[in-house]
């Protein structure tokens, strides 16, 4: 599928992006757009991927069964969005078994809020609001960028999104309405999960390296800290229906600003999970690294078969 | 209450449930994306049918239970599913024999229990019987794919059939529920099943260059609540949260 | 993995149109293509018709051709009806 190699004139190139004409696989691309691509996209894909197994903890001790069912469709669907996004990430010619290699070598990078553990079943609750809220205010953008694959992902995604975020919510009223135990264990669960997922939005702005040059691109449409603000101004009133404490004393409205005036971020911490030392990043890495491993024969034997067997050479059953 | 009636029909649920709470167990950690999104339908669909199942079970009895109270407040020996589907997923060929010996009976069943003379019943296994025509077409193929892949594919693919080959009998065992059921015309003849059950496997083995199992003795008890070991732990983890925290709603 | 080659997923909704580009996958053949994207891209009953193709059997025009492939068209503006001048008073043309 890839065309490497043609080469491109940046002016012409920034031109048609600036004329929102849309980019395709086989157009010709700068480099550097092509790695930009590759990079962000396997990222997201990864943390799909990776995202499937803080709530997949949960999967076998949901509560009730229409619980279970909505669990078992959610993490599936994040399965789905990493199939998406490999997929378009495959017309740039990199191959899903290279990406997957370098995940699992611990060169890619995922978002680092998977790296936190899921402890109660409240944190379900947090994860379908505040995580796939932030996602969702950072994909919603993307389905309008420059890359033709790229887009046309996010626009399934964001589709099939929009029940994670309201599925989260709904077991938070139910908790923050339930029995005092269960009103706890939605309070502590916010107070867990508030920071991670403003850290979601990526570093602030004057630390963020690759922003610039992706928003010139069109493959990010708004910066961090816009976004991060977008999020806090649409959750805080969510919060206080559910009669819950976000964990920040400095959070406070703004009339001059318009805007929630919060906090500061812990980007120590935020450093330090991207750099591996995360309550959870070996414990991911590692079921990914053995389904990938155990998974192995499998594929094997699916593809030996089919080498065997060439197209409509058997039916049975 | 109609206690031939509830009893047939926490078989069944049972069964669903038990089955996909193991399924479940894989999704995240499958083989292959594709693959991991196609089980989780699977376990889906069980879990669909088995909240079927319980909701009826638990109008039959008209004791105040519903799907929940019968899936996460009741203990091992009143659990009434078949050993089979309680039994580890283990390797991928494990999981593959499980559904498929399950798959070939489960779609025999559904397809006499889609006439039987409780209106309820018939309505649930015609719905169920479209879904399992389905998981038998993906079990059969992967079957064959194990079986006829690699050397090492087929090694395990043969071990894991003739390991799970002793938890098939049970299927097609008759006791007094279900003798009771025939003849009111809710339930089939279940040995009658297994003639039918048994072309499935010998033309799907064959095809797989798979031995079909020759061990005689077959393990039973699951229907009447005599389970192996395993099942303890999957509903200690299955009903942790309303153990732990009873009469709450979530 | 490497393997099991990419599949393009064309599928027909319940509404009578062509099947449309949904999207891809990898499976090691055509009957898993299938049953795949049954699984992938019919979750929330998408479709009721499924078309799979291998991404290396498609020949797809070159982006360089762009202008002689497609701009030719442009002038030929008879091709619409709204180039052809009807009386007020004619009905039903």
């Amino acid at each position: 599928m890839a065309t490497a190699g043609i080469q491109t004139n940046p002016d012409e190139f920034q031109e048609r992006i600036d004329a929102g004409i849309k980019i395709e696989p086989k157009d010709a691309m700068p480099d550097a757009y092509r790695k930009t691509l590759i990079r962000q996209i396997s990222q997201h894909a990864h943390s799909e991927i990776v995202g499937q197994l803080p709530e997949g903890n949960w999967i076998t001790r949901a509560p009730s069964l229409k619980r279970k069912a909505i669990l078992l469709a959610k993490v599936q669907d994040e399965a789905g969005h990493g199939l998406y996004l490999y997929s378009a990430a495959e017309t740039l010619g990199v191959t899903r078994e290279q990406m997957i290699e370098d995940l699992l070598a611990g060169k890619a990078k995922y978002s680092s809020i998977f790296n936190y553990p899921t402890l109660t079943w409240a944190d379900i609750g947090a994860i379908g609001w505040l995580v796939d809220g932030s996602a969702i205010i950072n994909q919603i953008p993307i389905c309008r960028c420059s890359y033709g694959p790229y887009a046309r992902a996010m626009v399934r995604i964001c589709k099939e999104e929009t029940f994670h975020q309201r599925q989260g919510f709904e077991i938070m009223l139910t908790l923050s309405r339930g029995t005092a135990e269960q009103k706890a264990m939605a309070q502590d669960a916010l107070n867990r999960w508030w920071w991670p997922s403003l850290m979601m939005h990526g570093p602030s702005d004057k630390d963020s390296k690759h922003s610039a040059q992706s928003m010139k691109w069109k493959i990010k449409l708004f910066s961090n800290d816009e976004l991060r603000q977008k999020f806090v101004d649409q959750t805080v009133p969510q919060a206080e229906f559910l009669g819950l404490t976000i964990p920040d004393k400095e959070l406070k409205w703004n009339p001059e600003r318009g805007h929630y005036d919060f906090g500061q971020i812990d980007w120590d911490e935020f450093q330090n999970i991207v750099q591996g030392n995360g309550p959870c990043n070996q414990e991911r890495l590692q079921a990914r690294i053995s389904a990938h491993r155990d998974g192995a024969w499998v594929r094997e034997a699916a593809a030996a078969y089919a080498q065997k067997h060439p197209r409509g050479a058997r039916r049975s059953a | 209450m109609d206690n031939v009636l509830f009893e047939y029909l926490l078989r069944s649920g049972d069964n669903c449930l038990i089955l996909s709470q193991r399924l479940s167990e894989w999704c995240g950690h499958g083989p292959v994306l594709e693959e991991d999104i196609a089980l989780t339908n699977v376990a889906l669909d069980l879990l669909g049918q088995a909240r079927f199942w319980l909701s009826y079970a638990g109008e039959v009895e008209d004791a105040g239970r519903d799907e929940d109270k019968l899936a996460f407040l009741r203990d091992t020996r009143d659990f009434r599913n078949v050993l089979l589907v309680e039994q580890p997923s283990g390797d991928y060929a494990h999981t593959t024999a499980r559904q498929f010996y399950f798959d070939a009976w489960h779609y025999l069943a559904l397809g006499e229990l889609s006439h039987s003379s409780d209106g309820r019943i018939a309505a649930i296994a015609e719905k169920a019987r479209k879904e399992a025509a389905y998981h038998l077409e993906r079990s059969v193929d992967w079957i064959i794919r194990l079986g006829d892949g690699t050397e090492e594919s087929h090694h395990r693919m043969q071990c894991a059939a003739d390991a799970l080959w002793m938890y098939t009998g049970e299927l097609f065992e008759m006791d007094e529920i279900d003798r009771a059921a025939e003849e009111r015309g809710i339930g089939p003849n279940l040995t009658a099943l297994r003639a039918p059950w048994r072309v499935q496997v010998e033309r799907t083995f064959a095809e797989a260059t798979l031995q079909v199992p020759a061990g005689q003795w077959m393990q039973r008890g699951g229907k009447r609540g005599v389970h192996t070991e395993k099942l303890g732990y999957v509903l200690a983890e299955m009903q942790f949260l309303q153990r732990a925290y009873p009469g709450s709603q979530w | 993995m490497s393997d099991w080659p990419l599949w393009e997923v064309f599928i027909r909704s319940q509404h009578g149109l062509a099947h449309k580009h949904v999207g891809s996958l990898h499976a090691p053949d055509a009957e898993m293509a299938i049953k795949n994207a049954r699984d992938v891209y019919t979750r929330r009953n998408e479709g009721v018709s499924i078309w799979v193709v291998r991404s290396s059997d498609i020949t797809a025009s070159s982006p360089g051709d762009k202008e002689p492939l497609f701009d030719p068209a442009n002038s030929k503006v008879y091709r619409y009806p709204a180039f052809y001048e009807v009386p007020k008073e004619i009905k039903n043309i």
